[in-house]
């Protein structure tokens, strides 16, 4: 950096014409404490002069370790609570620039639990630097981070192979774990995987390439981040134009603001909105600083069209004889960011391009194994889980194969409730055939891709509720006292702030009281119920239907005589007394209180309540 | 060279353009999906900035949204003068507030110190605006390298009804796919600059011929010596320690407030290229200026849980 600085004192405009003129460069740091990650960006900030005095000086104060040498990762420290703990948990940004190029640095945690963060790190990526302990080789957790980077899209792959330092800088050893990770990641999409023998805390091959390996031929870590090609030749193809905003300041002026995903779009280019289908020309590119010719990813422009058609934010300008692909079903890569599992049965919010729709989970078709990477079944996805599942929104989206193109084939999921980002996703589309602009149209205008039924989840009426569903079934003779149980029973809950009905038989059938009973059970409610089943099998049936595992079958076994004395002229025939009943009360032993209250431990052991 | 190398060559935006189109693509997607944003406009470089990117996204419409200034009552009399120019001459709305019971009991920097006078005229009155006129947004300049416990702030900072922000509770933030949603009362800071530095706001500044406020460049002015820094007296309520007398000197100030807590530098460094030059030749952060970060390590962190950015 001497050179520039040269350039700094003599000739300031000259420096900022060429500073103005660099490249932006993402990349995403992975490595855990140990490995040296903090070191290494460390070193790269304090090498390229982007660390300042006041810094250096508080970094030199603090710096624990004995003896002269800094401690580089003093430089990259974050939040207070991480710094007491000695990790960092989320993902930092950090910038630094050098003669050719301007990075933008995603440094993420590398521990198992936090494949979290090294996704949000990756997802905006060019490049992935991965850091391998040479003494320790390739861990499971090296192959974890490449197939990471693999699956979001990140194109070149950069293994530094840290701590040669204290090998000796054997050859020898670093060959080996080259060898090794190389034969696991030739299975995976990269670009380019490049190896680089370093020590971040001696500074070999890190900004300049080290004379302790003459064996090694290859560029330094920051030579090869200033070189590594930033455009790629299909991100200008497939131009791909989401609407942001629709500005209209008069009558005469109507423009489609939005960025430009991929893709180059010229003045009189023919286009095609969607999900209408309605063609038109490009009259206009719009800028602040005047009217573009063409205009490419990702340039933030407004379009103007020759004809004046319907086109709202969350439609997508693309050419006509070049469409995503238009539907309501897909499959997608899923990485689980909260601590809530995935309720498949429940509806989240996906937001895709500029455009936020309801989606269901049809199918959850496996899950990673972070150990072993291999695909295992599953039921739901819990935090930092990858998995694969199908999706059916209800309105159609424009997308591309997450593969092919980062832009319209990422998505992310909210939760409709807590409004919390809960998973990221990516569209996988193994379709070779294009869709023709007809069928494309044909499929934005059929009807929801949702097959109607409840977007509610028992989960999140039992969170709304702060209890289950559940069917509490009084049995006994008549005059047993049943009923006035039912109401006491009944009182005493809602005076307890749970939700619970007692559902009235006048004029019904066991069967359309058990229908009552599992609908109030399915809204979440407490439902109490004493109409009479004498028969074994009523009592079945009505297990089968409601659910055996919501049903509390309470056996009111009053003394037959006392019934009878209460109840004369009643039917006593052909009840047969429950043989595995959840609870049984004597209620003339008991007072109804008492009854009530053994009801609520009852429910409360089962876990009813929360 | 083949065709595609020549496109790769065509078609290549310099970085500071690939900032310029994000944050264009930020600042439109926060007045699309929120009901009330405003922007805050603090009259510093920053926020000069962000104002032309505002402009540039809706160009040729008006911008959606007000400015909002929080004054202090003790901001710089050039900074009062640039704010109101500004407003008129760009056509944008303005909305200025100051804490009523603030200024009633008279809060000051002198007498009640920094942190608690930063409190009550920045913080709270922050929170008074943002509840008086129900903004559901509030753009800020704030950009991740100015301060480490930025480096991990989010683009959308979400806050809760009492406009907390808590570092345990924010969403995750992946490609460019930002999550407004929230629930009534709760609010979103959404910062378009996060991926700008100091030299990327400059240059800015420099090649779209930003006007900023003048205190950015050296000039001779009344400044009396505290704690290592220059303070200048812009009017008769700076309080002179015994012994205390101004003198003239030729100053800058890196970042602006309020004035009595904003430390100058001794410079000649009269034009945009110049303090450029004198930024990167003498590389010293830049809060450095700022008297309220010196109280506490990771002061800033503790200042933005209390909602303060």
């Amino acid at each position: 950096m001497v050179r520039e600085n040269e350039l700094i004192r003599t000739d300031i405009s000259a420096y900022l014409k060429r500073y103005q003129d660099k490249e932006l460069l993402r990349f995403v740091a992975v490595g855990s404490v140990d490995d040296g990650k903090s070191t290494l960006i460390g070193r790269l900030l304090h090498d390229t002069g982007e660390v300042y005095e006041d810094q250096l000086q508080a970094v030199k104060r603090a710096t624990k370790m004995e003896g002269e040498e800094i401690d580089f990762s003093l430089f990259t420290d974050g939040l207070k609570a991480e710094r007491e703990q000695g990790i960092t948990i989320d993902v930092a940004y950090r910038y630094f620039a050098t003669e050719k190029r301007k990075f933008i640095i995603a440094d993420t945690p590398g521990h198992v639990q936090y494949t979290r963060n090294m996704v949000t790190g990756a997802s905006t990526s060019d490049v992935a630097l991965i850091l391998i302990d040479a003494r320790l080789g390739v861990l499971q957790q090296s192959r974890r981070h490449g197939y990471i980077a693999s699956l979001l899209g990140i194109p070149h792959l950069a293994v530094c192979v840290n701590k040669m330092d204290l090998v000796g800088y054997d050859r020898q050893v670093f060959e080996r774990i080259r060898d090794e990770l190389r034969a696991f990641t030739e299975g995976l999409q990269f670009r380019s995987v490049t190896f680089f023998p370093v020590s971040a805390l001696k500074g070999d091959n890190i900004v300049a390439s080290s004379t302790k390996t003459p064996w090694y031929e290859g560029p330094s870590v920051l030579e090869f981040l200033e070189t590594v090609p930033v455009v790629e030749e299909d991100e200008l193809a497939h131009f791909r134009f989401p609407v942001q905003y629709v500005l209209r300041p008069n009558l005469d002026y109507r423009g489609f603001a939005g960025q430009i995903v991929s893709g180059v779009v010229a003045k009189g280019d023919e286009v095609v909105v969607l999900p209408s289908g309605l063609k038109s020309r490009v009259r206009a590119i719009d800028t602040y600083d005047g009217e573009l010719d063409e205009a490419f990813a990702p340039q933030s422009v407004t379009l103007r069209l020759d004809d004046e058609i319907d086109c709202s934010r969350g439609d997508m300008i693309v050419k006509a004889d070049d469409l995503p692909h238009v539907g309501r079903s897909f499959d997608a890569h899923l990485v689980w960011m909260t601590t809530e599992d995935l309720d498949p049965q429940k509806s989240y919010l996906l937001k895709h391009t500029t455009q936020i729709v309801h989606v269901q989970i049809d199918e959850v078709l496996w899950k990673k194994d972070m150990d072993t990477l291999e695909e295992t079944p599953t039921e739901t996805l819990s935090l930092n889980d990858i998995g694969r599942l199908r999706l059916s929104s209800h309105r159609p989206l424009f997308y591309d194969g997450y593969d092919r193109n980062r832009g319209t084939g990422a998505f992310i999921l909210i939760d409709s409730l807590t409004n919390n980002t809960v998973a990221a996703g990516m569209i996988i589309d193994e379709r070779r055939d294009r869709q023709s602009l007809d069928d494309a149209v044909r499929e934005a205008r059929a009807g929801s891709g949702l097959t109607p039924k409840t977007q509610v989840s028992p989960r999140e009426r039992q969170r709304r509720l702060g209890q289950k569903g559940a069917v509490v079934w009084l049995v006994g003779l008549p005059g047993s006292g049943r009923w006035a149980l039912a109401y006491a029973l009944e009182r005493r809950l809602f005076d307890l702030g749970r939700t619970a009905t007692v559902i009235d038989p006048t004029g019904e059938t066991l069967d359309s009281m058990i229908s009552a009973a599992k609908a109030v059970a399915d809204a979440g409610l407490v439902c109490i119920c004493a109409f009479p089943t004498y028969a074994v099998e009523d009592r079945a049936k009505l297990r089968e239907r409601i659910g055996a595992e919501r049903v509390v079958e309470v056996y009111v076994n009053t003394d037959e005589k006392l019934c009878r004395e209460r109840r004369p002229d009643a039917d006593f025939s052909g009840f047969v007394p429950p043989r595995h009943p959840e609870l049984t009360l004597t209620l003339e032993h008991t007072p109804l209180d008492k009854a009530v209250e053994w009801i609520l431990e009852d429910l409360e052991r089962r876990g009813q309540f929360s | 060279m083949t065709s595609a190398t020549k496109d790769a060559l065509r078609y290549r935006l310099s970085h500071l353009r690939a900032l310029e189109a994000e944050s264009i693509h930020i600042i439109r997607e926060a007045a699309a999906e929120f009901d009330n944003p405003v922007m805050l406009y603090s009259i510093g470089k920053d926020s000069s900035v962000m104002l032309r990117l505002a402009e540039k996204a809706f160009y040729p419409g008006p911008l959606p949204f007000p400015l909002l200034h929080v004054d202090t009552t003790w901001k710089f009399k050039e900074m009062i003068q640039f704010r109101d120019w500004v407003a008129k001459d760009r056509g944008h709305r303005l909305l200025v507030h100051t804490n009523p019971e603030g200024k009633a009991q008279g809060v000051n920097p002198f007498d009640f110190g920094s942190n608690k006078y930063t409190t009550i005229m920045k913080t709270v009155a922050l929170k008074q605006a943002l509840d008086k006129y129900q903004f559901d947004c509030a753009f800020g300049g704030a950009r991740r390298d100015e301060e480490k416990s930025r480096a991990k702030e989010r683009i959308y900072s979400f806050r809760d009804r009492f406009h907390q922000w808590d570092p345990k509770n924010q969403r995750p933030e992946l490609w460019n796919l930002y999550n407004g949603k929230i629930t009534k009362g709760e609010n979103v800071r959404v910062f378009p600059l996060s991926n700008w530095t100091e030299l990327d706001v400059w240059l800015y500044v420099l090649v779209e011929k930003i006007p900023v406020v003048p205190l950015y460049f050296a000039k001779e002015r009344p400044v009396v010596r505290r704690e290592g820094t220059w303070i200048m007296v812009d009017d008769e309520r700076m309080r002179l320690e015994p012994g205390e007398k101004p003198v003239l000197k030729s100053v800058r100030f890196r970042t602006l407030g309020c004035y009595p807590l904003s430390g100058a530098v001794e410079s000649e460094a009269d034009t945009v290229e110049k303090v450029i030059q004198e930024m990167l030749l003498n590389r010293f952060s830049e809060r450095q200026g700022r008297l309220i970060d010196f109280d506490e390590e990771g002061s800033m962190e503790v200042k933005k849980r209390e909602g303060y950015f």
